[in-house]
């Protein structure tokens, strides 16, 4: 078969909703955009330990210590979920962190936000993981096998954190005044950039179309950011909290919610680095990578030292 | 500057309850075999999700190609006196 | 009816083993997103949480044997540091990974032993604790004595730095087994652990790790202790200003 019948052929199968796998026959460019999704999304997970890492020393009770450890701890472990998948593609967990490390390779612009107080895990977990259980339970529909299997586990595993992060709002909206006054400023910082996280409106989605039609995406961008504000505007007036958009308004007509301008000029700006915290993220990152060098080395010139004694004997 | 490694793949078999199958979780990365298992609890069974585990260097597997499914697979399928239901057993139990 | 001086014995002795796992916890907790490999954050992780864990119901058991309605979070956010009772190898500081790795395996080897013990307490809440501690513990000691071994002899820098965490620590061992008179009372009174046994056990394990990992067991070292009384090395104020300072801000809070 030539390339045009065998991209043909590709394109058929995934009309069908056929799953890729990993020995299939794929065009080059779906494995590029899906490395590039993946590892993104990889990168994101591991970035995203650090704001909440933040404040686990300094929970403020050791049930929510626990809680927030063993969240960022998943993170980790999704990070990790989804590097698996990735290398499936051809692609080594080296050439991906190393893209990474080098700031070749993007992550997602919310983890460039400070956690400035206790708060904010909450809003983390009810808003930034809110949109992400959104996004991925499109993702699990995907056509890639490995990808859409990783979402799936970590969709299951994502619904602990959603809850808990809307149960510290909630606790914070029913205690003093100091309290609830640092649960609305955290949700007011956070939810613009939660918003973001969906990436930019259709039109100016460069990469859309072709994710779209390899059913990579399964909704645009607009789709899901939507599908998020519907779901989480009665969650915010549950507790009393305010959403900092006095556009918000819900159409009766078309049954969602009316939504203000996103500021893309910030988004632009975070993107390229010059977010608040885009360089002690990187830094932290790096800093990590090259004082486990030696720890990584140590360990696998052991398990040399084991291997060549085995052939001796 | 040292050499760049994050140690050789490992594939992950969860046995998820006494006596079932093992089932493919996932991959971890670990420098030798103890360490793959031990990474392989932490990773996949962090909510109690395993009575054993096995880890397999991911080199050491074999794997037919999706070019091969219709030469592997498709014979067997016309083969329906494999199956106990092809047989009559006129009034008789064989539960 | 127990007598007023056997409860204050017994809620001490709980503050010793709870503020060991809290305080180790803690100092965990501070890795999690900087590990040498993300396999690693969730493996350290995964340890701080079994700690926290026996910490809090430990302390627990500690505010109901005081009898003053202290709850876990009240014992763990407003004590200050003269009142902790952990061991002073627990708040050591993270170091390196290796220095982490080191404090890790001794301390683990020490709580397996002594978690061992105490499954035989004639205190059913302490011998149960024990018994789900136990085996959280014979996990921390597996992982930590491996990678004593592949560090302590992995390359020459990682020897070398085995070699400097062990220098480090070392002298905080002996705190380890320094009985005073409530250990005295309380393993007479078959509730406690003799620490003169859990001594043997503990060099017995570190003697065989420490060759395995071609690392030499310090000899004539001198011992720094003091725990008992709550006498601290200037680090654990460090890690309770962190710890407890949010609690603190807002007394009577809830989270």
């Amino acid at each position: 078969m030539n390339q045009q019948e065998l991209e043909k052929k590709f394109q058929d199968r995934i009309d069908k909703g056929e799953i890729i796998e990993p020995k299939d026959w794929m065009p080059e460019q779906y494995r590029k955009q899906l490395i590039r999704m993946m590892s993104q999304h990889a990168h994101s997970e591991v970035v995203g330990m650090l704001p909440e890492g933040n404040w686990i020393t300094r929970a403020p009770s050791l049930r929510r210590k626990a809680v927030l450890l063993a969240k960022v701890q998943d993170e980790g472990g999704h990070g990790l979920y989804i590097y698996s998948g990735a290398e499936t593609l051809d692609i080594s967990r080296e050439e991906m962190v190393g893209e990474f490390l080098s700031g070749k390779a993007k992550y997602s612009s919310i983890f460039n936000y400070p956690t400035l107080s206790w708060a904010d895990m909450g809003a983390i977990g009810w808003l930034v993981d809110g949109a992400a259980i959104v996004n991925q339970t499109a993702l699990a529909k995907c056509s890639y096998g490995p990808y859409a299997r990783a979402m799936v586990r970590i969709c299951k595993e994502e619904n602990f954190h959603h809850k808990q992060g809307y149960e510290i709002l909630a606790t914070l909206m029913k205690g003093t005044k100091e309290q609830r006054e640092m649960a609305q400023d955290s949700v007011s910082r956070f939810w613009w950039p939660s918003l973001m996280m969906f990436g930019p409106h259709d039109k100016d989605s460069p990469h859309s179309s072709d994710l779209l039609r390899w059913k990579v995406k399964l909704f645009s961008n607009d789709t899901l950011r939507q599908r998020f504000i519907d779901r989480t505007i009665p969650q915010a007036e549950n507790i009393g909290i305010e959403i900092p958009d006095p556009a918000l308004k819900w159409n009766e007509e078309t049954r969602h919610y009316e939504h203000g301008e996103i500021d893309w000029n910030e988004f632009k700006n975070v993107i390229s680095g010059r977010g608040i915290c885009n360089k002690e993220r990187m830094k932290a990152r790096r800093k990590a990578h090259e004082d486990g060098a030696w720890v990584r080395e140590a360990a696998e010139a052991y398990a040399q030292k084991k291997v060549s004694k085995a052939v001796a004997v | 500057m040292t050499k760049e490694t994050q140690w050789p793949l490992w594939e992950v078999f969860l046995q998820k309850k006494f006596g079932v199958p093992f089932e493919h979780a996932g991959n971890v990365h670990a420098p030798d075999k103890e360490m793959a298992l031990q990474n392989a609890r932490d990773v996949y069974s962090r909510r109690n999700e395993a009575t054993c585990i096995w880890v397999v260097p991911s080199e050491a597997i074999a794997s037919s190609s999706p070019e091969d499914a219709g030469s592997f697979f498709d014979p067997a399928n016309d083969k329906i006196y494999r199956h106990p239901n092809f047989y009559k057993t006129p009034g008789a139990s064989f539960e | 009816m127990m007598d007023t001086n056997h409860n204050k014995n017994l809620f001490d002795y709980c503050l010793r083993i709870a503020d060991t796992s809290l305080v180790l916890g803690q100092r965990l907790g501070e890795w999690c997103g900087h590990a040498p490999i993300l396999e690693e954050d969730i493996a350290l992780t995964n340890i701080s949480l079994d700690l926290i864990g026996q910490a809090r119901m430990l302390l627990e058991y500690a505010g109901q044997v005081e009898g003053k309605g202290r709850t876990e979070d009240d014992l763990a956010y407003f004590r200050g540091e003269r009142e902790f009772r952990n061991l002073l190898l627990a708040e050591q500081p993270n170091g390196d990974f290796g220095q982490t790795i080191m404090r890790q395996f001794l301390l683990s080897t020490y709580q397996y032993y002594f978690f061992t013990g105490l499954t035989k307490s004639s205190d059913t809440t302490l011998s149960a604790l024990a018994e789900k501690s136990v085996k959280e513990v014979a996990y921390h000691v597996r992982h930590s004595s491996e990678w004593v071994k592949r560090l302590g002899s992995g390359t020459p820098e990682s020897h070398q730095r085995m070699m400097n965490a062990v220098d480090e620590l070392w002298m905080y061992t002996g705190d380890l087994f320094d009985a005073d008179q409530t250990d005295a009372e309380l393993t007479a009174a078959g509730i406690g652990v003799d620490l003169s046994q859990v001594k043997l056990q503990w060099e017995n394990k570190v003697n065989e790790i420490f060759a395995e990992a071609t690392l030499p067991v310090p000899q004539n070292i001198y011992f720094i202790k003091g725990s008992r009384e709550g006498k601290h090395t200037e680090h654990l104020g460090h890690l309770l200003a962190e710890m407890q300072s949010l609690a603190r801000a807002f007394p009577g809070a809830g989270w």
